[in-house]
């Protein structure tokens, strides 16, 4: 039922908006990632799959720099966003991180209170000249993050005290705050409840209109339910990338295959 | 695999689980066991503490009485003018107030003889005293003042318990036939043991006057200290920790410099008594025997137990948190400033606190940079207390009281340990509410 879906879904051809091109990365003498190119499309949800290990976190993580935080990690190739090189000695990651925000996978909130949580981006951004415009930025953030109705009446409550997948949807939230491009999502449903997941994909497929959504997944229903585009990644080397139902229905490389069908992985 | 017939493994015994099985009783015998040793190691302990503490109080508690003798002396102006003209003037004064004391007790109905001598080693010299008084006030003279003379050491102890008849031996000091009088004056309520403030706000005295020994001073001198100290190790410590814990790069020189912080930590502190006297006082001529160096040498002696604390707390920050921050486009500073100090502090302040617990009780750097055994000035109508103006340190000043000849000085050690744990605890008390206040924040 799920696969005709998939087949049916038409493909239109919209702008890259991150453009890979013979990306490596090294973590000391481990070869982590291989010779990687990809464009990654805009207003589209783009999943990364594979097995534990393949790459495709480190790879997420080379979107907005955040393996500049690791010393040993090495980093070869060239990383576009809208034709700007991100790895370009003059750009500041920080600029960066404010286009290309970042989802993890665990639910991670400051140990502030929720409003304190979202406005903590803008704030250092300098993206409200009053309270009255955080306060609208807060409201808007809450509320692309589907979450808005649940805490609108504690937002001076801490952003730990909440369940697992509100704390994933405030993190969302946040990460909305700062207007960002497009949106990493680090297996941002490993730790949550099937319900909790429900509304996080639904979130994701919501986000879509706006921003462009990079997702690494581990469960391949979920990429197959909320992306357009998948890559799949196998020990470091994109293995296979494409339209999400013909990867799902026709895969052209034995291995990508195998691993949809669960024979490794 | 030749083997074709198939033995049939028998199945296990079947054992009830409302009784236990041997291994189990074992490893449950061995468990109860270990608690037990765990009870007994926290009863030992407790029993030390408390051994601790009941010497302490029961040694140091005398040391904040002190019997004094109480008498309204009048002076008129004619013995004023006599007793100066006089060649022993102070002699003078001396007759003037066994006068009175004698006229005191026939008063009182008490028929008690005693000569000059035995006044002389109940109370000292008293005339000098009394000359001093009424040379800087010739105001009083005419009019009856209330003296409150401290009783020498010997019939404070013997008022405490520490002296008693028996033991007593005629002496300079002391005879049997002066603990009659003191009896006397004290069924006559002339003396009496009295709340020695002098201990507790006085400056030391000399090792000839136990009675006028008081710890102010040095309390005055430790503050200032562990105000330098704090100023000083905890900016300085938490900024080093953090440069090293989220800044700096991992390599071979920083590896140094950890192994290094590690090593100072253990470093005796009598060798940061010699850093302190070489670089402070004779390369940079800092004030000898001032709270200033004795804080910058405390402050170097504290600062690895601030960086080593320091940095666990921050490595104890889950890195998600960094990530979060970093992720929202925070710079690396705002990271640290705004999310993982905060949630760190409540560790830095324990090692903090730790750390100056530390500084207050050392004496070994102290007795180099010349912080011992020194009468403030200003005594003993008070003493003057400064950054660098030379001062002791409670520790200091215990130390040099218990190596002092009197008997006295010994009990007011013990008192002195008081006052130090009761300052410790303060600080302990202060130090846990901020810390309270900081993780209500978060």
């Amino acid at each position: 039922m799920d696969d005709q879906r998939i087949i049916e879904r038409t493909t239109v051809m919209k702008d890259i908006k991150i453009a890979a091109t013979n990306v490596n990365v090294f973590y000391g003498d481990t070869h982590a990632i291989k010779d990687v190119s990809v464009g990654i499309e805009d207003k589209a949800v783009t999943a990364f799959i594979g097995p534990s290990g393949c790459g495709k976190s480190t790879f997420l993580r080379c979107l907005n720099r955040m393996n500049d935080t690791i010393d040993i990690a090495r980093i070869e190739g060239k990383i576009e966003l809208d034709g700007e090189d991100i790895y370009d000695k003059r750009v500041d990651p920080v600029q960066l991180r404010a286009k290309v925000g970042m989802v993890f996978q665990k639910p991670n909130p400051f140990p502030k209170s929720i409003y304190d949580n979202v406005a903590y981006g803008p704030r250092i951004h300098g993206l409200s000249r009053n309270k009255a415009e955080l306060d609208e930025i807060v409201e808007k953030s809450l509320r692309r993050g589907a979450i808005w109705n649940e805490v609108k009446d504690r937002l001076d409550q801490p952003g730990t005290g909440l369940s697992g997948g509100q704390q994933q949807r405030l993190c969302i939230a946040r990460a909305v705050a700062t207007e960002p491009e497009v949106l990493l999502m680090d297996e941002p449903c490993s730790a949550l409840d099937p319900i909790a997941t429900a509304q996080i994909e639904e979130l994701i497929d919501d986000l879509k209109q706006r921003y462009s959504v990079v997702i690494v997944t581990h469960s391949m229903q979920q990429a197959a339910r909320v992306s357009q585009k998948t890559a799949f990644f196998h020990l470091g080397d994109l293995v296979e990338y494409g339209e999400t139902g013909h990867i799902f229905t026709n895969p052209e490389d034995s291995r990508t295959e195998s691993y949809i069908t669960g024979r490794i992985g | 695999m030749t083997d074709a017939t198939i033995t049939p493994v028998p199945s296990p015994p079947k054992t009830p689980l409302t009784e236990a099985d041997p291994r189990t009783k074992k490893r449950n015998a061995a468990e109860k066991r270990f608690q037990y040793y765990g009870i007994a190691a926290i009863a030992v302990g407790l029993f030390f503490l408390i051994v601790l503490m009941v010497s302490i109080v029961r040694s140091g508690l005398p040391a904040f009485t002190q019997a004094v003798v109480s008498v309204d002396f009048t002076l008129t102006e004619e013995q004023y003018d006599e007793a100066e003209a006089q060649l022993f003037k102070t002699a003078a004064y001396q007759s003037y107030f066994n006068a009175v004391l004698r006229e005191e007790l026939r008063e009182r109905g008490l028929d008690v003889d005693f000569d000059e001598a035995a006044i002389e080693r109940i109370l000292g010299k008293t005339g000098g005293t009394l000359r001093e008084f009424f040379r800087a006030n010739e105001d009083q003279l005419g009019q009856p003042v209330s003296f409150e003379l401290s009783a020498s050491s010997r019939v404070d102890g013997y008022f405490k318990g520490r002296v008693t008849r028996e033991a007593l031996q005629d002496s300079r000091f002391l005879q049997q036939s002066d603990l009659d009088l003191v009896d006397a004056l004290a069924d006559a309520g002339i003396v009496f043991s009295a709340l020695n403030w002098n201990f507790i706000t006085g400056a030391d005295s000399g090792v000839d006057n136990p009675g006028g020994a008081g710890i102010g001073a040095s309390v005055v001198g430790s503050f200032f200290m562990m105000l330098v100290v704090l100023f000083l190790s905890l900016p300085i410590g938490v900024a080093a920790s953090i440069y090293l814990e989220e800044f700096a790069p991992q390599n071979k020189f920083t590896d140094l410099i950890e192994v290094n912080i590690s090593n100072l930590a253990a470093v005796p502190s009598i060798v940061f008594g010699i850093l302190g006297l070489a670089v402070f006082i004779q390369f940079m001529h800092l004030p000898q025997s001032a709270p200033l160096v004795g804080g910058l040498v405390l402050a170097l002696m504290t600062l690895p137990t601030i960086i080593i604390s320091t940095r666990a707390s921050l490595k104890a920050v889950p890195p998600s948190i960094r990530e979060a921050a970093l992720g929202v486009g925070a710079s690396k500073m705002q990271a640290v400033f705004h999310h993982v100090l905060p949630l760190a502090m409540p560790g830095i302040l324990t090692g903090t606190i730790i750390g100056l617990a530390q500084a207050l009780g050392e004496t070994a750097p102290l007795l180099l940079i010349g912080m011992v055994g020194f009468v403030a000035r200003g005594y003993p109508d008070g003493f003057v207390a400064g950054f660098t103006d030379p001062n002791s340190a409670m520790p200091a000043q215990i130390y040099t009281w218990a190596a002092r000849a009197d008997v006295s000085f010994y009990e007011k050690a013990w008192g002195g340990i008081i006052i130090l744990l009761v300052f410790l605890l303060t600080m302990n008390a202060i130090a846990i509410i901020l810390r309270r206040r900081f993780e209500r924040r978060w």
